[in-house]
């Protein structure tokens, strides 16, 4: 196995943070430095999705949509039909909230690389307060044919996901969050479209996280190793298509299958984790994220305790849940 | 060069025939829209756009998007009567396996530029491609149509993309309104008013025109005039019988989103003959 080559400061205290979606700023100037065809559309939300950055450096090729989210991305679609490769951004409540429609008909079934760019998912969101912190867009977005599906776990990352959709041809979907979270990964880490990594090794339980999650569950692993609990860490940054062999490489090696995400379970990434694992390698999981409900308003450090979402209540979780769980698929 | 407008008018009457023929093979689909919209596809397939249907990726074409998908037949007919693809293919609308979906499928049929059906989405897509023509590529000589019902102007997305195309002078847009006066539950009056229609496109800073859409000589000249004005996007008000041509359906919103059996398609199959022989017969230069 590849080793992944983790940001050393990851659990020091003075861990550097910075915002995904700030990443994803600075790889679509960089694709757009790449790629002449790449365009960016917006529904006036500019600098919070950070498209400031490309509409500074490529002027003619930045347009302003206003707040209508349906236009978004079917004026985006007929950009895709003239050649471009158009990225639309928008909080992810709008975009794919309110579009979905749209994004069906005229960029998956039509099958035009048009990407999605969902800034501010999850409720980490903060104080706006249940109807802006995005929870079902995994869910919306993965149920797509032809749509790809990525939650990049931090702002470096962020920036590689932009760089590869901007080349993939195909229409895709990409969250962002708003607040600053942890880097856990350096500029050597590798990013593949489709691929998801191994953190960290362990024995006896499979934690597998996307976007912020997977930050929380590197915590995790630590305090459950001080409780002699040997958990494996997977990011999986590609919802959709999953990276089957490697999950499924590590739910048979530990026997214990635990899901981590800023979102509705039920749909989302605990969702598509359950669907695989039930047709391919069938044990109970549990399932980390929001369950059926929305959020509220609150700081978003708050948020993650209140529902249960940082490292610590992972860790406890888990640990409980492992106390009483055999590692199944143990005899071959 | 071009066609009369006889020839554009046996255009369109063939076209109205191969509707008949498809619905009726088909045992489902809209009858009234397709048959109204016969003169606008003759006069776009045969004399406004610049294609070659042998070459349908042609890079220096004119864009047309439809809009209002469910009037999908209207366009294969035109597009077989042009070349795009054999005749005998017609018949194979809305089979199990076929080319010519229900409601259109870019990636199914070469010489379609989008996938519509649900409505409402048509004209932002035009409205993207012609904004990528003037502000990105900068070519003026290419065109962008589309073509959409007066229901489908019930849907937001239309007026979100119509203040776009406004705000952007996109000049190169083209828009086609059917305005029949139907939809599905009723009168388009009854349902959801949409007068003063034309002072409403003004207001969002388009030049409009108004026509008789089942006229074909009106119909170019609209499409010219637009072509002619650089400094707004146009949209035509194209006033159409639904069911044109067939008298039984003609103007009956009951024919909305119906086939005719056997035995109705051929009587309208009559019908679209003894028209073809008026026209012969009256006109000129044949």
């Amino acid at each position: 196995m590849s080793h992944y080559p983790l940001n050393p400061d990851v659990f020091n205290d003075d861990v550097a943070l910075e915002p995904i979606r700030a990443g994803f700023g600075r790889g679509l100037k960089a694709a757009g430095e790449a790629n002449e065809a790449v365009v960016a559309l917006c529904a006036d939300l500019t600098e919070s999705t950070q498209m400031h950055l490309f509409r500074e450096a490529f002027p003619k090729r930045f347009v302003e949509i206003g707040v209508a989210e349906q236009n978004l991305v079917t004026v985006a679609s007929g950009m895709a039909r003239a050649g471009k490769i158009p990225f639309t951004s928008s909080y992810a409540a709008f975009s794919p909230g309110r579009n979905w429609e749209q994004i069906r008909t005229t960029v998956t079934l039509n099958n035009q690389p048009v990407k999605v760019v969902g800034s501010h998912a999850g409720v980490s969101v903060g104080p706006d307060g249940a109807t802006h912190q995005m929870l079902e867009d995994i869910a919306l977005m993965r149920v797509l044919p032809n749509m790809v599906v990525i939650a990049p776990g931090d702002s470096i990352e962020a920036e590689k996901a932009t760089k590869a959709i901007a080349e993939n041809g195909k229409p895709s979907y990409l969250r962002l969050a708003r607040d600053k979270t942890p880097i856990f990964s350096t500029d050597e880490s590798p990013f593949e479209i489709g691929k998801a990594y191994v953190l960290r090794e362990g024995a006896e339980v499979t934690l597998l996280g996307t976007g912020t999650m997977t930050y929380q569950l590197l915590v995790a692993a630590n305090i459950l190793a001080e409780q002699g609990i040997d958990a494996e860490v997977v990011h999986v940054p590609t919802i959709k298509p999953l990276d089957e062999a490697t999950i499924l490489a590590s739910a048979k090696k530990t026997g214990r299958v635990v899901t981590a995400e800023e979102a509705q379970v039920n749909g989302g990434f605990g969702g598509a984790i359950a669907e695989f694992l039930g047709e391919h390698l069938p044990m109970p999981i549990i399932r980390i994220g929001m369950q059926d409900r929305f959020g509220e308003s609150g700081a978003p450090n708050e948020l993650l305790e209140h529902f249960g979402l940082t490292g610590a209540k992972i860790a406890e979780r888990v640990k409980n849940w492992a106390a009483d769980t055999p590692r199944y698929h143990q005899d071959a | 060069m071009g066609l009369t407008t006889v020839q554009l008018e046996h255009k369109a009457i063939e076209i109205r025939q191969d509707i008949i023929r498809m619905l009726e093979h088909a045992g489902s689909g809209h009858s009234a829209g397709p048959l109204g919209l016969a003169d606008i596809f003759a006069a776009l397939y045969f004399n406004i756009l610049n294609i070659r249907p042998s070459e349908p990726e042609w890079p220096e074409r004119d864009i047309f998007f439809l809009s209002n998908g469910h009037t999908v037949p209207v366009q294969y007919a035109a597009m077989a009567e042009a070349g795009y693809f054999d005749k005998e293919e017609l018949l194979t609308l809305r089979k199990l396996g076929t080319r010519l979906q229900g409601h259109p499928e870019r990636e199914k049929l070469p010489g379609l530029e989008n996938t519509s059906g649900p409505l409402g989405s048509g004209l932002s897509q035009a409205a993207g491609y012609a904004y990528t023509l003037q502000y990105i590529e900068e070519v003026s000589h290419r065109f962008v149509y589309v073509v959409m019902g007066d229901g489908e102007l019930n849907e937001g997305n239309i007026w979100e993309a119509a203040m776009f195309a406004g705000k952007n002078k996109l000049s190169q847009l083209i828009a086609f309104i059917d305005r029949n006066n139907i939809q599905i539950d009723g009168s388009t009056e009854s349902v959801m008013p949409l007068e003063d229609l034309k002072g409403k496109w003004e207001s969002f800073g388009w030049h409009v025109v108004e026509i008789d859409g089942n006229n074909v000589e009106s119909i170019i000249d609209a499409a010219s005039q637009g072509r002619a004005i650089t400094n707004r996007p146009t949209v035509i008000i194209a006033h159409t019988i639904p069911g044109k041509g067939v008298d039984f359906m003609e103007y009956d919103y009951k024919w909305h989103g119906i086939p005719p059996n056997s035995e109705q398609a051929k009587l309208a199959l009559e019908k679209l003959r003894t028209l073809d022989g008026k026209i012969t017969h009256e006109g000129a230069g044949v």
